[in-house]
């Protein structure tokens, strides 16, 4: 079967625009496969470069060495089957929820109306119906991030690419979220790449776990399939015990690398 | 409240404006000869009537008018340039760098010096005071475009690009938008130094506006009509101004504003 991202041995050095002799390689030889309808998420400590990677596998950047390939085609420039989901304020705060929802049909040239249609079905969708002429700053954070949601999946992307996307959100909002996301997901089964520093995020969304080393030179140092029964709640499920003997599991294998981690951010 | 203290103040000033230079009410403090006062600084009732007689008698109107148009001349033309090159340079890093001390010069130089050569370039008409408005508003507004457009929100940014924007589509729906929020922050500004180029230029040389009129009664000594033409002026910009910020409320509501609490 053909994976639906396939990153092959990326390497990402950065160069200090100011002097070309400091240099920083972000990630190394990193490779990293998802099949079609897979969710897979990627954890790490912070600072080891598991954005840098998602901008890779979003065309957003430009590896040193290796390559991206989509549904087995090399990727040249922006990823245009993918969605992705960003971890800060990404939506246009010009626009209103519904203009923001509606833009990526706008770019595509689909008639004002049906476009409006659609936006509205899928606002309705991620709970926010009525709120659609609410600017950015008028809404909350949960409520920006369920924006963002249907701003992305209106296109109906086949590759979903999320950067700690709750990671701003306080723990209850945070367990609906990944529940409406789960939900969602379910739906039409997309290809999901969720990077978060939250190993029980990880787990309880997933089917499949990366784990990444501690930066600079991240690259993927563990493997581990979630067999946990779907459909899952995620603030129930982490109390199942196979729940428990996964998260023990790969919390060992990562402990060491949160350590280094953390080691390294207080120097 | 607020408003009734802001009259009384107004009336106050005027009071003692009216009895500091009436020949009649004060013995003379300072001046030997008691109407010297009223000389130098006028008197308002005579400022006062100055003011309902141009408008009474409509000769007020073509000046106004005049310099009326120069200040939106000015003002469009100057923002235009301002932020077609802001937008341009913003994205030409090369073209950017090279142009940097030449805009540098330009922007600390003395602009209305310039004023001697706009009227040899385009005469004593409109255009030379709208050349003069241009050079003003057009730094203003090019800078505050310039940095409206490199501190575009790289993720916005990303995120637009994600959803599928063209070049063109960017500059539309990204740059263009945060780009114009800084433009209506330097609004005030600009429409104000539009008006300050007008009138200026009009009172270096011309033969119509209320500069014009300024320097015809400053020619005779006459300071009361300056002071009327002092007066017009204000009341003109502060007219220009409330439309500045009614534009602005009604563009500009996708932007957070303080105090949106009600209280009781």
């Amino acid at each position: 079967m053909i994976a639906a991202l396939a990153l092959e041995n990326i390497t990402c050095t950065f160069v200090s625009p100011d002097n070309a002799r400091q240099r920083y390689t972000a990630v190394r030889d990193a490779s990293l496969s998802v099949a079609p309808g897979e969710f897979v998420s990627v954890v790490g400590p912070t600072g080891c470069g598991k954005t840098t990677l998602l901008n890779v596998a979003a065309g957003l950047l430009a590896p040193s060495s290796g390559s991206v390939r989509v549904h087995g085609e090399p990727l040249e420039g922006i990823n245009a089957r993918a969605g992705y989901l960003f971890q800060s304020e990404a939506l246009m705060p010009w626009r209103s929820a519904l203009g923001n929802v509606v833009a990526g049909l706008e770019f595509r040239g689909v008639a004002p109306h049906e476009a409006a249609d659609r936006a509205n079905d899928w606002l309705r969708r991620v709970g926010l119906a009525g709120f659609g002429d609410r600017y950015p700053h008028q809404l909350s954070g949960g409520m920006r991030k369920r924006v963002s949601l249907a701003q992305t999946l209106i296109l109906d992307p086949k590759i979903l690419l999320m950067d700690e996307p709750f990671a701003a959100l306080d723990v209850q909002t945070r367990q609906l979220m990944e529940n409406e996301l789960l939900e969602l997901w379910s739906a039409d089964r997309k290809s999901v790449v969720f990077i978060t520093h939250d190993l029980e995020e990880a787990i309880s969304l997933s089917d499949r776990v990366v784990v990444l080393s501690a930066g600079p030179e991240t690259h993927p140092i563990g493997e581990y399939l979630i067999d946990l029964p779907r459909p899952r709640d995620v603030s129930e499920i982490r109390l199942s015990p196979r729940f428990i003997e996964i998260h023990t599991e790969i919390w060992h294998a990562m402990k060491d690398e949160v350590l280094k981690g953390y080691a390294q951010q207080r120097q | 409240m607020l408003r009734v203290w802001q009259a009384l103040l107004l009336v106050a000033l005027l009071a003692i404006w009216h009895v500091g230079t009436s020949p009649t009410l004060l013995p003379p403090l300072y001046f030997d000869n008691p109407d010297k006062a009223a000389f130098f600084f006028g008197e308002p009732l005579t400022v006062l009537s100055r003011i309902w007689n141009w408008f009474y008698g409509g000769e007020i109107y073509r000046h106004l008018w005049v310099t009326l148009v120069e200040t939106i001349l000015a003002f469009a033309v100057g923002t235009l340039s301002g932020l077609v090159v802001g937008i341009w340079l913003a994205r030409a890093p090369m073209a950017s760098a090279i142009l940097d001390p030449y805009i540098k010069g330009l922007n600390a130089m003395p602009r209305l010096i310039l004023a001697p050569i706009f009227f040899v370039w385009f005469g004593l008409g409109v255009a030379s005071k709208v050349a003069i408005g241009v050079t003003l508003v057009f730094f203003i507004v090019f800078f505050n475009v310039y940095q409206g457009v490199r501190e575009v929100s790289p993720v916005v940014l990303a995120n637009t690009r994600m959803l599928g924007a063209s070049p063109r589509q960017l500059l539309r729906h990204v740059y263009l938008p945060s780009a114009m929020s800084w433009v209506f922050a330097s609004l005030h500004n600009s429409v104000g130094l539009a008006f300050v180029g007008a009138v200026v230029g009009e009172y270096l040389g011309s033969s119509e506006g209320v500069g014009y009129l300024i320097l015809q009664a400053e020619g005779v000594f006459d300071i009361n009509t300056v002071f009327a033409g002092i007066v017009v002026l204000t009341v003109f910009a502060l007219v220009l101004d409330s439309m500045v910020s009614f534009a602005e409320k009604r563009l500009m509501v996708w932007q957070p504003r303080s105090g949106e609490t009600e209280r009781t």
